[in-house]
């Protein structure tokens, strides 16, 4: 039987992990090869990189670090972030990613879902939405959550489905950061509306967040989450065994 | 050595850097003197089968690696190399295999129930057929293996050897001889798949 996915998630900035890592027994915490080793250790079934530099030296650092990345972890990468062109994916598949995640890339140019999925299959390709309530409907937002596109998020979902995109991260603003749970509202809305895996993002503060979001929406695949993972709060063998008790089918190692 | 066959297709980074970490030493090549002087095979695929075969066949590789597995060599076919080994494929019209294995590669729609999604994606538990094999020598039974696939070998006979459960038995991976198939992705399997790339590495080795 098919497992429920649990993918942490590293922000990566000039080649260095931000969002103020704690964790013991790590000699250096901000690198990612450190952190995406002992994820990949402890059972992590997927790991994302979010590239969230600006400048051409930071690119050059990230892909470095994904190559790094990637010849010593043997699971699943997927890797966001800049990617606005084929030779975005180009670039960091040849370094080592399986899948790439497009964003404000894809906002600006839909058809770039449809070119990658030709060249590289839909599979490799993730639709990664970031999406808020707005006036009672969903509306997906750019630049990072900061920008309202306007468009109607589970349209413009359906639209990169049907464009090509083999996977979709749902990331709920309203719901980000809160650590009071999944917006299993609008996870449902999507699940209902598409037919490849849905990975929730956004809002998880604790283990039964994971539970209930999967007990909620048996439909929902995967479960992506960052600082808790980061602080340590919560541990992804622990979360697996509370996941297990609870009949939720999950790889342990 | 051993030999990694690039075609065009895919991203050969992965595999190279998980036979590198077998302690094996990987070639990533399309020349056909290397593939021949190999020690073992690995034929990788991604995307549509009709497309990769095409490509395999223009680089002029088909033959060779037919001809090296009939004198023995072992040979891995991974996702849809796997699928290549076999006689003919039914995906976006009918195209012609390298007919090393019997059977053929179907739409995993015909028998994967209607509400569990296609490809499928993520880890499933391997049920093993075949104990004894060299492939799976110290993996357990119910272990987790990487898949993304929408297609998959059906009526392989006595070369199955091992299946994963997505709603209905999927063939997972096949042997026959010295030519071995698996359907999941032993580089992006973690340990698990590490220690079934080492296995094939060391087939006649040791």
């Amino acid at each position: 039987m098919i497992t429920k996915r649990i993918i942490p998630c590293l922000d990566v900035k000039d080649g260095r992990v931000v969002k103020g890592v704690n964790f013991k027994g790590l000699s250096d915490v901000s690198s990612p090869v450190e952190l995406a080793g002992l994820y990949s250790d402890s059972g992590a079934d997927e790991l994302v990189f979010y590239d969230i530099t600006a400048s051409v030296e930071g690119r050059r650092l990230f892909t470095d670090i994904l190559r790094q990345v990637a010849e010593r972890i043997f699971i699943p990468l997927t890797v966001g972030g800049g990617i606005n062109s084929i030779e975005d994916f180009d670039r960091v598949l040849k370094c080592g990613a399986d899948k790439v995640s497009v964003n404000s890339g894809a906002i600006r140019d839909p058809e770039l879902i449809l070119k990658a999925a030709k060249k590289y299959g839909d599979q490799c390709v993730v639709i990664s939405a970031d999406v808020k309530r707005v006036d009672g409907g969903f509306r997906v937002f750019a630049k990072g959550g900061r920008e309202d596109t306007g468009l109607e998020a589970i349209g413009w979902i359906r639209k990169c489905v049907g464009l090509g995109a083999g996977e979709v991260v749902l990331n709920s603003i309203d719901t980000d950061g809160v650590k009071r749970g999944f917006d299993l509202e609008m996870l449902e809305a999507v699940c209902d509306a598409v037919n490849v895996p849905v990975i929730a993002s956004g809002g998880a503060g604790c283990i039964e967040d994971f539970v209930k979001l999967f007990k909620s929406i048996p439909k929902v695949d995967a479960g992506l989450a960052a600082s808790i993972f980061h602080f340590g709060e919560v541990s992804i063998g622990e979360l697996k065994e509370r996941l297990k008790e609870e009949n939720i089918p999950v790889r342990l190692i | 050595m051993i030999a990694i066959i690039d075609y065009g297709v895919g991203n050969l980074f992965s595999l190279k850097s998980s036979v590198a970490a077998v302690g094996m030493e990987a070639c990533v090549t399309n020349d056909t003197r290397v593939i021949s002087e190999a020690d073992h095979i690995i034929l990788p695929g991604v995307g549509a089968f009709g497309d990769a075969m095409h490509k395999l066949k223009e680089a002029g590789m088909d033959e060779v690696v037919k001809n090296e597995a009939f004198k023995g060599k072992p040979l891995l076919g991974i996702c849809v190399g796997m699928q290549m080994l076999f006689d003919r494929d039914l995906e976006y019209g009918e195209h012609d295999g390298l007919g090393l294995i019997r059977g053929e590669v179907r739409y995993i729609g015909e028998v994967v129930p209607e509400e569990l999604k296609i490809p499928e994606i993520g880890w499933n538990s391997l049920r093993i057929l075949k104990p004894y094999s060299r492939l799976f020598r110290g993996i357990d039974n119910g272990a987790y293996v990487y898949f993304v696939h929408s297609y998959a070998a059906f009526d392989c006979g006595g070369s199955l050897s091992a299946v994963t459960d997505y709603g209905a038995d999927l063939t997972a991976a096949v042997e026959d001889g010295n030519i071995y198939g698996t359907q999941f992705h032993p580089e992006k399997s973690g340990a698990i798949g590490l220690r079934i790339l080492k296995n094939f590495c060391e087939i006649g080795v040791d």
